[in-house]
């Protein structure tokens, strides 16, 4: 593209972003280059582009200068391109013929302290996009409708929250959780820090209501298999795993658990006790519906027993119950897969696994429930008596390179909690916290930690644990330096919790997966689509996160994500369209030979062979067209192309960069 | 100024080209001689555009995309590009470049400082490797 002799007239606006861009480059002087370019009808430079006072300069500059296209040199796509295509579309021009070059992450902020080199880089960057946008055409978009339902992945506090809010608004929603009740990982705390409220007292209602509102759907013990389509319009596959009790004819009267005679390890209880093979896992269970465990029933393993059937009083088991698979269809998805603890026996030192009385923090709430496996009395396991001396070590494989580099955010607070849990408990109990810093940063943090630390008996020792080892009279001995008094000190006790680190839930990968969304190497974290301005929102339009699948979470922060994930949803599906993406393949119809490798490679079925005038040519539907650009890869005549991304478009951006 | 070498980077929007503003974001420090277009998708993938980016004068190209298997954001993308990429390499190696010209590179969104470690390595070996001279018709036929 020869651009002397161009008709077009292209506007050029180069953004300070304040000292973000204007500090490592020279903007004055690439200006005075590019005005020399004949096609540039005007080339100017704001402090702040995206300012109101921005944005209306801009407007006034297209409109008096006539110009037909434009090139903003400023930030990210993803920040600020609705702000300046609007911006366009006031000006008159079709916004498709905007061009917004990153100078910013892809250049000021990356090149901090070679100035020359980065204006250098910069100039390059604007006189290709330039050289771009020469070719872009208006694009329109296309309106789909909104299907006014959706799905909640995961059954804890934050999916319950967000589940809750968008049935209120009045749509209607489905929430699947894998496990046979839904209550997550707060229905295993006793109490929550720092106000000390039960856990399950006020989770415990939520769970009712979502149990029985009009406008919910639970699927729990079930699982998402398959997600397809987009915003708007998703198809979803829910495989309900079979419970061999139905859900029409029980009515929670728990007979079958009572008479069951085989005995399993209660995974609610974190492995501390047992429960039976027909189980609900605690008693606030929603639904109040058992499950049976195939792999520990006598009827599955060995085709004897059958107690539970000839005792249910409503002929409510079922063995010969199949799995099944619901689809439904959604137009946004939130999810809310939670954590877990992070595999502390890795951490050798500490001999999590070696020694019956090393329990983690969420095993400590379950020894501290009333519903747990000692009904509230605190027992050390191994030992079985109350533990008289305890010690709580923070930051298991939390801030430590070998294993998790991150703060886990609740520990330091959970550690204080169980502390008095235990001072509670057992009034003349000591309790050792091995702490190398205490972080109290939230709302009445600060507060509780000067309550706890006020007990008599308890010590916080401001070090890191060197290492757990075990005596043979079952008690433990937990070295560590002592910085208070420059020397290292061994500590005897009967019991030691391990404050463990938190990763994504186990099931947070495939969802990942289906999904296609974007997580974090350390913890597994899905991303959201920016950590600031947009913490719930996902590179893939219409779905949602909150809660701790984002990263390590309170019980506060978790709901307010999950309210602000509903109200994204709620906006969503009460404006009732979206808007397509325009980036839609076109085929050049005078180079097509018909010969069908772009429809082969196209994912979406959106490209068909079409006989038109004597020859076959690929003919493209722009609503299911992605714009991934397979076909242009495949297209051996150069025929098929992305709009607004030509290969001449392309071809002309290395030219100028290397001129 | 000497922005010598240049290099050129073709990144897919949903993971290479998020890890290259994640960097910015995090102030991470890399040479500035990389040059970054974002496409859709790693799919996109032709060896034209590495081809013609070299003719052109780039001295290294990168083509970066999601981790397979499950990270593209249009299903497969990467896939159909590490298939093209390889069958391209051995081409390459053929015709004479060294193996540094080209590189084929998984980096998600979250993964910054793969972006900016690649970035540096492969602007570093740019500057080790000699120029590339391209003869005119005659000359190769000469020679």
């Amino acid at each position: 593209m020869n651009i002397l002799d161009s008709s077009t007239k292209t506007a050029v606006f180069i953004c300070h972003c304040g000292t973000n861009i204007g500090g490592v480059i020279d903007i004055s002087k690439i200006i005075e280059n590019i005005k020399n370019i004949p096609s540039i009808a005007v080339a100017q430079d704001h402090r702040f582009l995206c300012s109101t006072d921005g944005i209306e300069t801009m407007i006034n500059s297209i409109k008096t200068s006539n110009a037909d296209r434009v090139v903003v040199a400023a930030c990210s796509f993803r920040t600020h391109e609705p702000l300046f295509q609007e911006a366009l579309h006031r000006a008159g021009l079709n916004p498709y013929l905007l061009e917004l070059v990153n100078i910013r992450e892809l250049c000021s902020w990356v090149h901090e302290n070679e100035r020359d080199r980065a204006t250098e880089k910069a100039l390059k960057m604007i006189r290709a996009a330039i050289m771009k946008i020469q070719d872009n055409q208006p694009l329109k978009r296309i309106r789909l409708p909104v299907t006014p339902a959706a799905l909640v992945i995961g059954g804890g506090i934050a999916g319950i929250r967000a589940a809750l809010d968008i049935a209120e608004a009045g749509f209607t929603v489905y929430l699947v959780e894998k496990e046979p009740s839904i209550g997550g990982n707060m229905a295993k705390l006793d109490k929550t820090f720092p106000t000390l409220d039960c856990s399950i007292c006020i989770l415990g209602p939520l769970m009712n209501i979502v149990a029985h509102h009009p406008n919910i759907k639970l699927y729990t013990y079930s699982e998402v298999i398959s997600i397809n389509g987009r915003v708007g319009d998703f198809s979803v596959k829910i495989l309900k795993k079979p419970r061999y009790v139905r859900e029409d004819l029980c009515r929670g009267c728990l007979i079958c658990i009572a008479k069951c005679p085989s005995k399993t390890v209660d995974e609610f209880n974190m492995g501390l006790s047992h429960r039976k093979a027909i189980y609900v896992p605690f008693p606030q269970a929603v639904p109040r519906i058992p499950v049976i465990d195939t792999a520990s029933c006598l009827y599955f393993q060995k085709g004897i027993c059958r107690a539970c059937e000839k005792l249910c009083p409503a002929n409510a088991i079922d063995f010969n119950q199949k799995e099944e698979v619901v689809e439904i269809k959604v137009g946004a998805i939130v999810v809310a897969t939670g954590f877990e603890e992070y595999n502390i026996s890795q951490v050798y030192e500490y001999s999590y696994g070696r020694y019956p009385n090393i329990v983690t923090g969420l095993q400590l709430e379950r020894l501290a429930s009333s519903y747990g496996p000692t009904e509230g009395r605190l027992i050390a396991p191994g030992l079985n008596r109350e533990p008289r001396r305890i010690a709580i070590i923070n930051c298991v494989g939390s801030r430590d390179e070998r294993h998790l580099p991150y703060c886990c955010r609740v520990g330091c607070m959970a550690s204080l909690k169980h502390s008095w849990y235990i001072k509670h408990l057992m009034p003349e109990a000591e309790v050792f916290i091995f702490a190398d810093e205490v972080r109290a940063s939230g709302k009445g943090f600060e507060e509780f930690y000067r309550r706890v630390r006020l007990i008599p008996g308890v010590y916080i020792v401001k070090s890191k644990a060197s290492e757990v080892r075990g005596n043979p009279d079952g008690t433990l001995t937990i070295k560590a330096f002592d910085p208070a008094i420059s020397s290292e000190i061994a500590i005897t006790v009967d019991l030691v919790v391990l404050e463990a680190g938190i990763v994504a839930s186990r099931g947070t990968e495939s969802i990942k997966n289906l999904l296609k969304l974007g997580a974090l190497n350390s913890g597994g974290f899905l991303i959201e689509l920016h950590p600031k301005l947009n913490p719930v929102e996902t590179a893939v339009d219409g779905v949602y996160i909150c809660g701790a699948v984002s990263g390590p979470k309170d019980i506060p922060d978790t709901v307010a994500q999950a309210s602000a994930a509903a109200s994204k949803v709620i906006s969503l599906l009460s404006r009732g369209y979206i808007e397509t993406q325009p980036y839609s393949a076109i085929v050049d119809e005078s180079r097509c030979s018909g010969c069908g490798v772009c429809s082969s490679v196209c994912e979406y079925s959106a490209i068909k062979i079409v006989k038109k005038k004597e020859r076959s040519v690929a003919v493209v539907d722009e609503a299911l067209c992605k714009g991934c650009g397979a076909c242009v890869g495949s297209c051996p005549s150069r025929a098929i192309e992305i709009a607004n991304l030509k290969l001449n478009q392309i071809d002309a951006m290395v030219a100028e960069i290397l001129r | 100024m000497g922005l010598e070498p240049r290099v050129l980077a073709f990144t897919c929007t949903y993971c290479a080209y998020a890890a290259a503003e994640a960097a910015g974001v995090s102030k991470l420090q890399y040479p500035p001689h990389i040059y970054v277009i974002r496409l859709p998708c790693s799919g996109m993938f032709k060896s034209y555009y590495v081809f013609k980016a070299l003719r052109e004068g780039f001295d290294s190209i990168l083509w970066s995309g999601c981790h397979p298997p499950y990270d593209c954001h249009f299903i497969n993308g990467n896939y159909k590009a590490r298939v093209k990429a390889e069958l391209l390499k051995a081409y390459l190696k053929q015709l004479g470049f060294e193996d540094q010209r080209f590189r084929l590179e998984w980096i998600s969104a979250g993964e910054p400082d793969k972006f900016a470690r690649i970035a540096k390595e492969i602007v570093e070996e740019a500057i080790k490797t000699p120029k590339i001279i391209f003869l005119e018709h005659h000359e190769a036929v000469n020679k």
